[in-house]
């Protein structure tokens, strides 16, 4: 198993290498050096300038050197710990992504609170009859909530909720301070769109369990049903979506953008785009790298949990 | 997005067969989508043949929307899903026909629903410049829909090819092709549409190309996965002891059978390049103004209509894409339910 997760780390120090080299050739072209100066000093002042007091300016801010020298001393800062500049909100990139994670992190702790138990449920209880009427409308109310776009899940619940009955506020800064009550329609969008998909990967594994022989068994012998589930079903139904709600932690990365953006929350999501429309070259390298890492670490969670719920898979 | 792996299973799915005509429903599909397709790309080129161009598509519409109802009429989930899309799809092609205000012409602000205004009956009411929500709305399908499909139809073009290549060349093709798709996949779905389309520009094209880079690695890996197994029938032995070509191989023997299980996947996929779409427009990625457009209208009325008394502006496009993406979603439901029970 260590040779498995060693391979998967080389392969995620690989695909950051590949990745960060992609973005510092994109973010290198003269085009996006234009637009920084433009951010920096303005559409007038850049389209004022003559060619050397350009170049001056570049020069002052280490963009004229080559570009494999500027990747190569980025790279080696990386590997110190420090994640460079941010143009934008000009401060060190590094503590500026943390911060964000951690305002995201409590987002998706909001998130998967709530979003576990409640697809658990619905999974588990569509599951346990097949084709019976739970299950149907469980599936049907799975499709149709994943179907709902988050902008649009975003835009319902704030008419609903804080335009129509003013439960809450419409956006989410958080000016004053962290607030419990600017945190739940953000929460709440985001798991209106993601419970439909784990629902519906739990009933299918709950659904395969309650064919199998030693729940027939079970059943045969007497034992009463709600201990059959409870005892003999769960917790083989449970392995499958164990693993789907740790990759949700990857698609939580690139979900929260829009709902960041709506509410105005101050996230990774919101970091990113921004900094990415700035171009904020950096601040998206240490995002990406951040993101890679968490796509990667979450996949090898989820399959190294697998195989320690269910003793019959084994690496070879 | 919450799906990143579908699953497909490797038999082939004979929902084609439900479809007894295939000719005369691609001969339909052509005479409805090709002038939609360049009704909305090129329509600033074409000049007056504008105004007749959509009418072979509105009959080929309705036949196929009877064709297909008649072909799924046993999953009422899949026929739900059929009506719902070509609903939006019948709006588009008929848009220019309906009696209709002009979309981006101004005329009475934040009119509300259901008044009269200037001796014009708002049902919808209008947005924050005046112009008609119904209007726009109606509209608004006809670029999500061309381009959301021609996305998609590109992504499945270009991942079809690599899942080919990586699965049936093997060696070092399939070690490069699968590396690079494990690249693109592990960049979160955004970061790589932000940066694609903030390189490129917003653009329809460049819709196109984004959602490629961010589709097709899915797709290939699903094809290369099918193209593993299909490689070691029988009928692909007897091509390679006739002499015949990879290429030839790959197009005749395998992508015929790949064709079935990735149908499904395709529906549930139109619905992700729907929601893609959308919410790059909303993030002001993606088409510009002022051609109407669901997501644009989403952003545009996010900054003025934040009140409860406005709160159509917002709510009209959020429930049309809504119906558009569940239609779609549905389709793919009900298929892979009739493609388990055959």
């Amino acid at each position: 198993m260590f040779k498995l997760i060693g391979r998967r780390l080389i392969q995620m120090v690989l695909i950051m290498l590949t990745a960060s080299f992609i973005l510092f050739v994109i973010f290198d072209t003269p085009e996006f050096k234009k637009r920084l100066a433009i951010q920096e000093l303005g559409g007038f002042a850049v389209s004022a300038l003559d060619e050397t007091t350009y170049n001056e300016w570049l020069e002052k801010k280490g963009l004229n050197v080559p570009f494999y020298q500027r990747y190569f001393n980025w790279m080696g800062n990386t590997l110190t710990g420090d994640f460079g500049f941010s143009y934008e909100k000009n401060r060190d990139a590094g503590p500026l992504v943390w911060e964000k994670l951690a305002n995201t992190g409590i987002l998706a702790l909001g998130v998967f609170g709530l979003m576990i138990p409640i697809s658990l449920i619905l999974g588990v209880l569509a599951g346990m009859k097949e084709a019976s009427l739970q299950d149907r409308a469980v599936s049907f109310i799975s499709v149709f909530f994943t179907s709902i776009p988050e902008v649009a899940t975003a835009i319902i619940l704030t008419v609903v909720f804080a335009l129509g009955l003013g439960w809450f506020p419409t956006k989410s800064a958080m000016i004053s301070g962290f607030s419990f009550h600017e945190l739940i329609l953000p929460v709440l969008t985001l798991v209106v769109y993601d419970f439909g998909y784990v629902a519906r990967m739990t009933r299918a594994s709950m659904a395969e369990v309650m064919t199998s022989q030693y729940i027939r068994t079970a059943v045969l012998k007497g034992i009463p049903y709600s201990r059959v589930i409870l005892r003999h079903a769960l917790r083989n139904a449970l392995i499958a979506p164990f693993t789907v709600i740790v990759l949700q932690l990857n698609w939580l990365l690139s979900g929260v953008v829009v709902v960041e953006v709506f509410f105005e929350y101050d996230g990774f999501g919101k970091l990113l785009l921004e900094a990415a429309l700035f171009p904020d070259i950096e601040v998206v390298q240490a995002c990406t790298l951040v993101a890679v890492a968490v796509a990667v670490i979450s996949q090898i969670i989820s399959d190294v949990g697998y195989t320690f719920l269910n003793p019959r898979i084994r690496f070879g | 997005m919450a799906v990143t792996e579908t699953e497909v299973d490797v038999r082939s799915v004979p929902l084609l067969k439900r479809l007894t005509e295939p000719k005369v429903i691609i001969g339909l599909f052509v005479a409805m989508w090709v002038p939609l397709m360049l009704y909305v790309m090129f329509g600033k080129y074409i000049g007056n043949a504008k105004d007749i161009m959509l009418l072979p598509a509105y009959p080929a519409t309705v036949i196929l929307y009877i064709l297909g109802v008649r072909a799924f009429r046993e999953s009422w989930v899949a026929v739900l899903g059929l009506t719902l899309v070509f609903f939006w799809i019948f709006m588009a092609v008929t848009a220019p026909y309906l009696p209709l205000l002009d979309p981006n012409k101004p005329i009475a602000p934040f009119t509300v629903p259901f008044t009269e205004k200037r001796d014009i009956f708002f049902w919808l009411g209008t947005d924050f410049k005046g112009r008609d929500m119904l209007s726009r709305t109606i509209w608004g399908c006809q670029r999500v829909l061309v381009w959301g499909v021609t996305a998609t139809a590109v992504a499945y073009v270009v991942g079809t090819a690599f899942g080919l290549i990586a699965g049936y060349l093997s060696g070092w093709w399939d070690e490069i092709i699968s590396f690079l798709g494990n690249v693109l996949l592990s960049f979160p779905v955004m970061v790589l549409f932000i940066v694609i389309l903030n390189y490129l520009g917003p653009s329809g094209f460049n819709i196109v190309i984004a959602v490629t880079f961010a589709s097709a690695p899915a797709i290939m890996r699903i094809v290369r996965g099918l193209a593993l197994d299909i490689k070691t029938r029988d009928y692909v032995f007897a091509a390679q002891t006739r002499g015949e070509s990879a290429f030839w191989i790959m197009v005749v023997e395998l992508l015929p059978n790949v064709r079935g299980p990735i149908i499904v996947d395709a529906c549930l996929r139109l619905g992700y390049t729907t929601v893609a779409i959308t919410t790059l427009t909303f993030l002001g990625l993606g088409l510009q103004p002022p051609d109407p457009d669901w997501g644009l209208m989403i952003k545009e009325s996010a900054g003025t209509a934040m009140l409860w008394k406005f709160s159509y502006m917002l709510i009209v496009p959020a429930l049309s894409v809504s119906s558009l993406i569940l239609g779609f979603n549905l389709l793919a439901d009900g298929l892979r339910e009739m493609s388990l029970r055959d």
